[in-house]
């Protein structure tokens, strides 16, 4: 009887180069054939390590290419995809960082990847039509209750998170210090704009269904309330305003 | 059950990458179809979608899974099919594809396509698993033959006469990856014309041709990777054409997935295939 | 701040965005330089022509790890408000800092 390799034990040996190739795989010759074998442990490492390079381009700027690559080795072998779509790979790689003890010098990491994770989230969110920025012009706008667009959402960070991300991409020196971060996504493009610590209270309270006026009470005293708004508007975040509740 | 079968035009298509987008709709020069990777037109919205139905307002799509993981000893993904039944319904591609392989084991996704032996069991897994595609999606899909790197000592019959049972059995249509023949048959110390010669070409709905990566195997011998990242190479164009020869004109797919070149690359390859798919001399 | 005001400073920021919602959006064209990527796209190729990079497993018990984050964050200055802790973006630069 020839010895059957099941898939439970050639996804085992796989992922841990430290098993030995299955019995029963074998070359041409009917002999074992560890280094092809070894071409599925490469591919679909390899291709795993492509998809976390791709999605946290600026996480990997920082820590450098072989901290990346060794990090996010770890990151995969201990939480592999659970879902075919890659484009969506990756969701815990904060919470990972989080606990990374090598990483620890870098307490900003984590959010630079949170960051990163809720831009690609909200470039494949479902397409919503925002409603006319002239529906603002309400003299009750205080009392309507908004509807966010899918890809609307907001982060909290100690640190001035979205600077650092574009510093990691090439751009200027970071400033300032922790942030609320509010994503929306104006087209196709999402966008980061960063506001005082605070103002994703008034997200949250929005989301909540607070009336406008007592969300925005609920925010920050030093938060730029045209800029917060034009945000929302210009970003095609709100996609009702009903008066139900007057 | 009518089943939608595939209406690919008997051009040259190629593999869609985003980078390509604008390229294509201003000139897509000899290109006359498209093929995309199911798995990436699952989000919800956004521009992956929005190129998506740009381009199918112009060109016939061919929908390739990736991720269906039809050679699982376990059940096909319900949540997966159904994301596949979406895209379908919507999209309503020219044609469905998906390859002999697995790649989900256990719920973790292993993103590689992952071989199988030829037993009775795995052919009645991969039959039902095939059944259940189909009779899902309303359509017959085409089945792609692997690149093999190894072999399963417990296989009991060859690559082909497992094909042809598939088919048989479940009425599906097989893409005919060319390149993934010669690698397999390097690797594997076969002969790739022999291949050809006995596999059954009036079910193919499809050919494929990419370059592939060459390195060796423990002893010395060549070992073939099919990395999709280089022009089509030219035992593989000769292999072509002795298809060509055989089993007449189907449409034929330019893949190049890693180190994507501009798009003036793969209208090279492109203008190569269709300079074979030119009426043969009789 | 009493409610009424609040209100007048909410109306008159909607003023505010209504008119500058022209300007945001330039604003918005330069963010896209550092947009999203095209992130983690399936494909069904084999990985490069190499067998090595599957089988060197990086292991993170006991002493095995022996990186530091070395990348852009040595050249990243956190500003002094950022962090009471910590002005640096990595070990490095503080260890470069404190050389000079």
């Amino acid at each position: 009887m020839m010895p059957n390799v099941s898939q439970s034990a050639f996804i085992q040996a796989a992922m841990n180069p430290d098993l030995e190739t299955p019995h029963g795989i074998v070359g041409p010759d009917g002999l074992p054939a560890p280094k092809r074998f070894s071409v599925y442990r490469n591919n679909i490492i390899v291709s795993l390590k492509e998809a976390m390079n791709d999605g946290f381009p600026a996480v990997a700027s920082l820590v450098g290419e072989a901290f990346f690559t060794a990090m996010s080795d770890i990151y995969i072998r201990q939480n592999p995809p659970k879902s075919p779509i890659l484009a969506l790979y990756g969701a815990s790689f904060p919470e990972f960082i989080a606990e990374f003890e090598p990483a620890a010098s870098l307490p900003y990491l984590k959010d630079v990847a949170g960051l990163e994770y809720a831009l690609r989230h909200a470039y494949h969110c479902a397409d919503a039509t925002p409603v006319d920025p002239q529906a603002f012009a309400n003299a009750n706008i205080f009392s309507a209750t908004l509807s966010f667009a899918p890809s609307v959402s907001a982060l909290r960070s100690d640190y001035p998170v979205t600077q650092i991300r574009t510093a990691a991409l090439g751009g200027p020196q970071p400033t300032g210090g922790a942030e609320d971060i509010l994503i929306t996504r104006p087209d196709l493009d999402p966008i980061a704009t960063a506001f005082p610590s605070g103002t994703a209270t008034i997200i949250d309270a929005l989301h909540a269904k607070l009336p406008f006026g007592e969300a925005i009470e609920a925010g920050p005293e030093g938060l730029d309330l045209p800029a917060f708004i034009g945000t929302l508007i210009s970003g095609g975040a709100i996609t009702k305003l009903e008066y139900d509740n007057v | 059950m009518t089943r939608s079968i595939n209406s690919l035009p008997k051009g040259v298509g190629v593999g869609y990458k985003p980078q390509h987008f604008s390229d294509i709709l201003n000139d897509p020069a000899p290109v006359t179809w498209l093929e995309i990777h199911a798995e990436n037109y699952m989000g919800a919205g956004g521009r992956p979608l929005a190129q998506l139905r740009a381009l199918s307002d112009k060109f016939p799509i061919s929908v390739h899974g990736v991720g269906l993981s039809i050679g699982s000893e376990g059940r096909l993904d319900p949540d997966h099919l159904a994301r596949l039944k979406h895209l379908n319904t919507w999209l309503e591609p020219a044609s469905f594809s998906e390859h002999l392989a697995w790649s989900t084991h256990d719920m973790g996704f292993y993103n590689d396509l992952l071989p199988l032996p030829y037993t009775e069991t795995t052919l009645k897994t991969v039959g039902d698993h095939i059944d259940e595609v189909q009779d899902n999606l309303g359509r017959q899909m085409l089945l792609e033959n692997p690149s093999s790197y190894l072999a399963f000592a417990e296989s009991s019959m060859d690559e082909i006469a497992f094909l042809r049972e598939v088919t048989k059995r479940t009425g599906c249509g097989l893409l005919l990856d060319v390149n993934n023949v010669f690698v397999s048959a390097t690797n594997l110390q076969m002969d790739a014309r022999a291949y050809i010669d006995a596999f059954p070409l009036d079910k193919v709905g499809e050919i494929h041709l990419g370059g592939h990566d060459e390195d060796e195997d423990d002893h010395g011998a060549p070992l073939l990777i099919d990395s999709h990242g280089r022009e089509v190479a030219d035992p593989v164009w000769a292999l072509f054409a002795h298809t060509i020869k055989k089993g007449g004109v189907k449409p034929t797919l330019i893949e190049w997935d890693t180190d994507v070149p501009d798009w003036s690359v793969l209208v090279d390859e492109a203008k190569r295939a269709v300079a074979h798919l030119s009426p043969v001399p009789a | 701040m009493s409610k009424h005001t609040k209100s007048l400073a909410l109306a008159g920021a909607l003023a505010a965005a209504l008119s500058a919602h022209a300007t945001t959006v330039s604003a918005q064209e330069t963010e896209k330089c550092y947009g999203v990527s095209l992130a983690g796209e399936n494909d069904c190729a084999a990985g490069p022509g190499t067998t090595c990079a599957g089988t060197s497993k990086v292991d993170y018990q006991g002493n095995a790890w022996s990186l530091v984050p070395a990348g852009t964050c040595a050249t990243i200055e956190l500003p002094a408000d950022a962090d009471g802790m910590m002005r640096h973006g990595s070990m490095e630069a503080l260890d470069r800092d404190m050389a000079s």
